[in-house]
C-alpha cells in the first residue's frame, strides 16, 4: 500500500507506541526546561550555556529532538494521509501527498541535524 | 480500494460534540508545532550561540513581531500537550467508559489548555 511505505514504523500497532513513548519524553523534557526557567529568573548566558553543554542534559535534548522526528512524521502522515486523499482532492492526491510527506521528512531531519549542530556547538565561555 | 462508494458524511451539516472539536484543535495545533519546531530551534541556537545572542533572545521578547510568533508557537504547544495527556491518560482505560466521561475530560482538557495558554500570554506581553 502506498499508505504504509512513508509510514515512520510501517505498522500502525508500531507507530501508535512510537507516538506515546516520545509524547511521554517531549512532555518530561518539557515540565523539567519550563521548572528551571521559572526557577532561574535571573538566568545568565553562563549558567544556560553550563547546564545545557552538560552531558546529561545533551542526551536528554537529543533523545527529545528525536522524540520530536518521530512524533512529527507519525503526526504528519496521519493528517495528510486522512486528507490529502482521492476522494477529498482529486486524482493525483497520491502523487501530491508523496511530496508533502518527503518534504515533511526532509524538514524533519534538518531539524535533527540542526539540533545536533546546536548541542554539540555550545561553548560556555562565548 | 474502491473508491465509488458513496460518502454521506458532510460533516459542515452535522453539529459536533465537544470532543470533535479538542480532537480537530489536537490535529490543528499539531501541524502548527511542526514548523513551530523552528523557531524553538531558532530560539535555543541564538540562546546558546554567545553571550550576546543570549541578550539578544531577552531582547526579542520585547520586539511585536517576535512575540506574537513566539505566542502562536508556544499556545499551539500548551493545547497540543494538554490534548495529548488527555490521550494518554485515556489509552490507560481512564475516562473512556462512556460517551459522558469522554465529553466531560475535553472539556476538562479545554479549560486547562485554556488557562495554559492565558499563563502564556501573561509571561509574553506583561512580564
Amino acid at each position: 500500500m502506498v499508505t504504509t511505505v512513508t509510514s515512520l514504523g510501517r505498522s500502525g500497532l508500531s507507530d501508535w507506541l512510537i507516538q506515546r513513548v516520545s509524547a511521554f519524553v517531549m512532555t518530561a523534557y518539557l515540565i523539567f526546561i519550563v521548572g528551571y526557567l521559572v526557577m532561574n529568573p535571573e538566568l545568565t548566558y553562563a549558567q544556560w550555556a553550563q547546564l545545557n553543554q552538560a552531558l546529561p542534559m545533551r542526551m536528554f535534548s537529543l533523545l527529545t529532538i528525536l522524540s520530536i522526528a518521530a512524533h512529527a512524521w507519525i503526526g504528519m502522515w496521519c493528517v495528510l494521509t486522512d486528507y490529502v486523499t482521492v476522494r477529498l482532492v482529486g486524482p493525483k492526491a497520491t502523487a501530491i501527498r508523496i511530496v508533502f510527506q518527503l518534504g515533511m521528512i526532509a524538514i524533519t531531519l534538518l531539524y535533527v541535524i540542526w539540533a545536533i549542530d546546536i548541542l554539540w556547538g555550545i561553548q560556555v565561555n562565548g | 480500494m474502491d473508491n465509488k462508494r458513496p460518502v454521506n458524511l458532510d460533516i459542515g451539516s452535522i453539529s459536533l460534540p465537544i470532543t470533535s472539536y479538542v480532537s480537530i484543535l489536537h490535529r490543528v495545533s499539531g501541524v502548527i508545532l511542526f514548523f513551530a519546531v523552528a523557531v524553538f530551534l531558532w530560539l535555543f541556537d541564538a540562546s546558546l550561540s554567545s553571550p550576546e545572542g543570549f541578550e539578544s533572545v531577552k531582547a526579542m521578547f520585547a520586539n511585536p513581531v517576535c512575540q506574537v510568533i513566539v505566542w502562536g508557537s508556544l499556545a499551539a504547544l500548551a493545547y497540543h500537550v494538554v490534548a495529548g495527556v488527555r490521550h494518554l491518560i485515556m489509552d490507560f482505560g481512564v475516562g473512556e467508559d462512556s460517551f459522558e466521561s469522554g465529553r466531560n475530560s475535553a472539556r476538562l482538557a479545554l479549560g486547562v489548555a485554556i488557562v495554559a495558554i492565558a499563563l502564556v500570554t501573561g509571561w509574553i506581553f506583561l512580564w
